[in-house]
């Protein structure tokens, strides 16, 4: 057999054109695809693939921006936490003009005296509170089930080397329950989804088998170059004639069945299941994580006794819908007036692979 | 003779002042211009002279294929070229750091010579101020340049019209991922280095050859991507880049791809965008790829009037998206 190319070997437009004509030929009735993850929808978008699927395969872009479904109330509270003396917030860059209520953001707290740090990991943060032994770092951690482990093995590194002034607003939230969350919803309505790629690498296959048992939904992990969401969609219109839906691993390159035990012992050993509040999508019961046992000692919001209230959406803003498929992003009225990347209203047009900005950036 | 690292009374205009010009700055700039040390140069030019002017700071200041001189230099001999201009004086301000190494600053000085005498440009006229510690990174330069205009019309912005042929002078992207890797300390499978180069020699042949040509602009910060959306807005047209032909060295492009960045976005400090009517396109390639600084030369694109003020990229799966101007930095992505 040929070895692939890792660089060019997914996207080879020859194979690609192939299986395009074999969507566009076997494709009988409208069909949607939710695709989870924003890696996703950067991907289609980016790649071009959009404008070459058939009209009635219908893109939803759902909820896989781990900023975007950072829920009004966790800005607030981290806005919060930055006005507190002798607090340094250490965050990723994407979360720097994410609003909360009023329009409020990190650059404006920054520009009113906040100490904001961007790092690109949370070992970074690790290393900023060592650096500040008098102060207090908090690190906002924002992500899936692909970001907790680092996450967690940072806070463990702290607990074993005594580093006390670091700690951790967890943001943090799990995919499957989302899934089942938007499955139950009677105003969604997709018929297949397209898996993250990412997480599953951390959760394997199981934890998503619920979506085709109970909700009879066709569900693929999917990698991320054109080849891979091009067979993970000729594998969900096969599912959809057959009428077998399954959860099927396309991405079984990189995607182990079971995933990553050794990341998700770490991650169970700091964190606990949680319930926690999405952006657009509410509370949802045990889908978030929060430090547990000893590790309860690094809770940014226990210490600095801060509180996540459930603050009512933004103003106008359509982000929830959108998360939710129910609206396209250039469906909202404020979509390309009043909020666009360089002036956000909603978390969607923040962040790289929101949906909003990925619509904005590349739709003709 | 001097300390080995700068003392801030050096910039006080008294005779530590003028050893550090005549040691350093007429040492390696010296021409019969600079070198009347009067309050102003008085130049011979005639026809109209495009002027640009540019500061420099970049971290760190020594990088694979240049360093903050060459970048003086090159960036501003481009501008001015850019305009279908020759080159032909630049001055040039340093603002200095107090405790900058002398011989960071002579490499810099030196280096700036080079790349000046390989231009054919003369520094003529030039100011230096030494600030307090932490007031500036090190070393900040500015150059203004002017040169003569060569042909009329002048290639300009404005100028592109439907039909035209869209070229590059070589690999996209190269400037700015060398910097990035510089300064985090990341290595790829095989070094890469700037693309730092005066273009004013090749834009002369060009201009010569083809002085029908519409545009020419160097795809500095933002990279194509930006100076094309840059072009498209000015001249109210589309432009449609077809992207397997982009020229981009594959260990950029490789890099790229691991970090998440985009090359397109990416500065480059030795290449040109031409844009001329499509009839001139081989002309204009073939003189390209003669000249050391356009080896990689290709034609990427074609303007037309369909989405205009916009760019269109055709990706190698034949689908068509935007390629819009970069909203801010490029990050890193969070998973």
């Amino acid at each position: 057999m040929n070895s692939i190319n890792p660089l060019t070997g997914f996207k080879d437009p020859v194979l690609c054109r192939n299986l395009l004509d074999k969507i566009h030929a076997e494709l009988g009735a409208p069909l949607s695809f939710m695709e989870v993850c924003g890696t996703h929808t950067v991907a289609i978008f980016q790649s071009g693939l959009r404008s070459l699927l058939p009209r009635d395969l219908t893109q939803v872009s759902g909820p896989g921006c781990p900023v975007c479904v950072t829920h009004e109330g966790e800005v607030a509270a981290f806005l919060e936490l930055a006005k507190k003396d002798n607090v340094v917030i250490a965050t990723f860059g994407d979360l720097m003009r994410v609003p909360g209520p009023r329009g409020r953001n990190l650059n404006i707290a920054q520009a009113e005296g906040a100490r904001v740090e961007v790092v690109y990991s949370a070992f970074d943060a690790l290393i900023l509170a060592q650096k500040h032994p008098d102060s207090k770092v908090v690190f906002l951690g924002v992500g899936f089930e692909t970001t907790a482990p680092t996450v967690a093995a940072t806070i463990k590194a702290a607990a074993a080397q005594g580093i006390e002034n670091l700690l951790l607003f967890s943001m943090h939230k799990l995919v499957p329950p989302a899934l089942a969350a938007l499955l139950t919803d009677p105003e969604v309505n997709v018929d297949s989804l397209i898996l993250p790629g990412h997480v599953s690498t951390i959760i394997g296959l199981e934890p998503y088998r619920f979506i085709a048992d109970q909700y009879g939904v066709p569900a693929v992990i999917t990698g991320f170059e054109p080849l891979d969401i091009l067979q993970a969609l000729l594998l969900i219109m096969t599912q959809i004639k057959g009428k077998q839906p399954r959860v099927v691993n396309q991405y079984s390159r990189v995607v182990a069945e079971q995933g990553n035990p050794r990341a998700r012992e770490i991650m169970s050993e700091v964190f606990e299941p949680s319930d926690a509040l999405w952006r657009g999508l509410g509370r949802i019961p045990q889908s978030g994580l929060a430090l547990q046992g000893e590790y309860a000692r690094f809770d940014a919001l226990r210490l600095l006794d801060v509180r996540v209230e459930e603050l009512p959406p933004l103003p106008g803003c359509h982000c929830g819908e959108v998360l939710k498929g129910k609206v396209r992003p250039n469906e909202c009225p404020l979509f390309g007036k009043a909020c666009v990347p360089a002036n956000p209203v909603g978390p969607c047009m923040v962040s790289t692979e929101g949906s909003c900005a990925a619509y904005y950036k590349y739709s003709l | 003779m001097h300390p080995p690292r700068l003392l801030l009374d050096t910039g006080s205009g008294g005779k530590a002042s003028h050893r550090l010009i005549k040691d350093f700055f007429l040492k390696h700039f010296a021409n019969e211009i600079l070198n009347r040390l009067d309050d102003a140069a008085i130049l011979k030019i005639s026809g109209p002279i495009a002027m640009s002017t540019d500061s420099y700071t970049v971290t760190p200041l020594f990088f694979p294929g240049g360093d903050i001189g060459t970048l003086a230099i090159n960036g501003t001999v481009n501008d001015v070229a850019m305009l279908g201009a020759r080159p032909l004086f630049l001055s040039c301000a340093f603002i200095l750091e107090e405790g900058l190494e002398m011989e960071v600053l002579e490499r810099i000085v030196r280096s700036m010579a080079q790349a000046a005498a390989k231009a054919q440009v003369r520094i003529v006229t030039g100011d230096t101020k030494v600030v307090p510690k932490g007031a500036v990174d090190q070393v900040f330069i500015n150059t203004t340049g002017i040169g003569e205009i060569l042909a009329q019309p002048c290639p300009q912005g404005h100028r592109a019209r439907p039909g035209d042929a869209v070229l590059v002078s070589g690999t996209m992207g190269d400037h700015g991922l060398t910097i990035l890797a510089t300064r985090e300390g990341l290595s790829f499978e095989a070094p890469i280095a700037s693309d730092c180069a005066g273009l004013g020699h090749l834009i002369a042949k060009l201009l010569k050859a083809v002085p029908e040509i519409h545009v020419l602009r160097d795809p500095t910060r933002g990279g194509l991507a930006t100076t094309l959306n840059e072009i498209a807005g000015q001249s109210g047209v589309q432009c449609l880049v077809r992207e397997e032909t982009v020229p981009i060295n594959p260990v950029v492009a490789a890099g790229c791809s691991f970090l998440g960045l985009d090359p397109l976005y990416l500065a480059n400090e030795g290449k040109l965008v031409c844009i001329l009517p499509e009839e001139h396109t081989d002309q204009a390639l073939r003189i390209m790829r003669e000249d050391e600084y356009g080896q990689n030369a290709a034609r990427i694109g074609t303007i037309s009037n369909d989405h205009p003020g916009r760019v269109v990229l055709q990706t190698p799966l034949g689908g068509h998206r935007l390629l819009d101007m970069l909203e801010g930095a490029q990050l890193p992505r969070i998973c």
